[in-house]
């Protein structure tokens, strides 16, 4: 049976940016508020030392804040250069406005 | 333009992304790629963090490997470097014996750090030139930051000649590897030429808050090698803390600073700028201003000839007149329009001044021309190491900015400095007010 773990409540995703930055099992995992889902990617940028909860949510893509490199939510797939490796994504579940991310270990 | 063969002389990452965004926007002749050095193209800026420090092998900055060129069909040869352009002919001579006849030719030789004509400083052609034994040392290859790395570590002393990004970030990376560091500037404030007055200011308190002896207004006049030179100084108090003179052997640099002060260190690391590898087109006729020329479609002033990168002179009325980039984002951008170019499908490429540097735990980045500014406003902060400087030509239009752990800011500064914003200064300067409230509509 599958493990959810709480990483934060819907409330604390800024409403500002859309973005926030928790930890997830030893993880920095970014949250993001889409019009009507939560997703949940690495929130590292697979490119360089930037953190994707700094970055530009506009139209269910990630825009890192150092280099522009510009990444699907949903899918985690690179739309541009310099980036070209997948965003690590994670399975979100949200019940009574809470985020849980699925537990890699049971 | 479908077929015949394309030349790319110089496999760095303008070489890199040339050559792969010819394949990818599907042309299907022949790709050559030339690279001097024995590795597939690579990503510089590592060189003097991750790959200094250690902490990441050199060859995780690779761009585009081996296996990924090959299956772009691209033939790479590393380790042969293009000897002259013969342009009547249309053929490139190789440093193999080689001639390679090429229907376009694009040129991203890139180029190499300056090595002052100071006495015990310059001697030597090339990388060969710079040993352990010497201790002096540059930073531009994957091989230079392996040398460099070995210097490196509590109980040692590196001077660092040249207060840049080079310079400043091999001082991040060597004291955080307990290493004491003294940082020799010329000028009177650090990064003069690409940040405005309170930027240097605040990377100097940084550095100093990190225990690094940062120097302005001195420089390096001579490095000393031999017992008997050495011996001939006498050391000042800080040197007698880690070393006595009696210690001094040839294998340890003495610098002598033009304050007539010196330094005994474990290595003298020269960053004092990049000169253009462009020897190849000049010998050919083509013309070069310390670069070689460009236009904004990165032809240079021979017919399918291109340039771009490091190497790549370019004029931009706009972005405040010529300039050659020395930046990763550059080097991209660039190799990238100029593969376009000789595809046939031009596009103008307008450079945006995008620069970063990681030292320590701050990210500075830069964007936009500071060579148009006429002022500096300073928009306050609310973390102690954050900074965000803008910067306003006589208008009081937006052409540069600076920010300094501020990653956000950022994206609302790139706009206006791309659209010219007027934005009032005062409003700037007010934390309470947005940022974007700033611009004068």
């Amino acid at each position: 049976m599958d493990t959810w773990k709480p990483v934060a409540r819907i409330a604390d995703i800024s409403p500002d940016t859309g973005t926030l930055r928790v930890m997830h099992e030893g993880d920095a995992v970014c949250l993001y508020k889409l019009p009507d889902e939560i997703c949940a990617t690495q929130d590292r940028c697979p490119h360089g030392n930037a953190s994707l909860a700094e970055g530009y949510l506009e139209d269910g893509t990630i825009e890192c804040p150092l280099h522009q490199g510009v990444f699907d939510i949903r899918t985690g797939k690179p739309q541009c250069p310099p980036v070209t490796t997948d965003l690590r994504r994670y399975e979100v579940r949200v019940e009574a406005d809470t985020v849980y991310l699925k537990a890699q270990t049971p | 333009m479908n077929a015949g063969t394309i030349v790319i002389v110089g496999a760095g990452q303008a070489g890199g992304w040339a050559a792969t965004t010819l394949r990818e926007r599907g042309y299907i002749g022949r790709i050559i790629l030339l690279g001097d050095e024995a590795h597939a193209p690579y990503e510089r800026p590592p060189l003097s963090k991750a790959v200094l420090s250690g902490s990441v092998p050199p060859e995780s900055t690779e761009l585009f490997s081996a296996e990924r060129l090959a299956a772009l069909d691209i033939s790479f040869r590393p380790g042969i470097a293009a000897t002259r352009l013969r342009l009547a002919d249309k053929q490139v001579d190789t440093s193999d014996g080689g001639a390679i006849a090429y229907d376009k030719l694009i040129l991203c030789m890139g180029g190499r750090p300056i090595v002052p004509p100071l006495p015990g400083v310059a001697w030597g052609e090339g990388a060969a030139a710079f040993t352990d034994a010497h201790g002096v040392h540059v930073l531009r290859t994957r091989d230079d930051a392996l040398r460099l790395r070995a210097c490196l570590g509590p109980g040692k002393h590196i001077v660092i000649v040249g207060g840049g990004w080079i310079g400043l970030e091999v001082a991040a990376t060597a004291r955080q590897a307990g290493t004491r560091v003294t940082v020799l500037e010329q000028a009177d404030r650090l990064c003069a030429r690409s940040v405005l007055p309170a930027v240097s200011a605040h990377l100097a308190a940084m550095h100093a808050a990190q225990g690094v002896d940062v120097r302005l207004g001195v420089g390096l006049r001579a490095v000393l090698r031999e017992p008997g030179e050495s011996q001939a100084g006498r050391p000042s108090q800080s040197q007698s803390q880690s070393r006595s003179v009696a210690e001094l052997t040839g294998s340890h640099p003495l610098a002598e600073l033009t304050d007539g002060q010196r330094l005994v260190a474990d290595a003298v690391v020269l960053g004092v700028g990049l000169q253009a590898n462009d020897a190849l087109a000049r010998e050919a006729g083509i013309a070069c201003q310390r670069g070689v020329l460009v236009d904004q479609y990165c032809r240079t002033s021979a017919p399918d000839v291109y340039a771009a990168g490091d190497v790549a002179v370019s004029t931009h009325a706009e972005a405040g007149g010529t300039m050659r980039l020395e930046s990763w984002q550059n080097a991209q951008d660039q190799g990238t329009a100029a593969a376009l170019s000789a595809l046939g499908e031009p596009a103008p490429y307008l450079p945006t001044g995008a620069v970063w540097s990681e030292q320590y735990d701050a990210m500075v980045q830069i964007v936009g021309f500071p060579a148009l500014a006429a002022s500096e406003v300073l928009r306050p902060q609310t973390d102690a190491g954050a900074l965000v400087s803008v910067a306003l030509d006589g208008g009081g239009r937006v052409v540069a900015a600076v920010t300094v752990n501020a990653p956000r800011d950022l994206r609302q500064l790139r706009k206006w400095i791309a659209q010219r914003a007027l934005v009032n200064p005062a409003l700037l300067q007010r934390p309470d007010v947005p940022l974007a409230n700033a611009e004068i509509r």
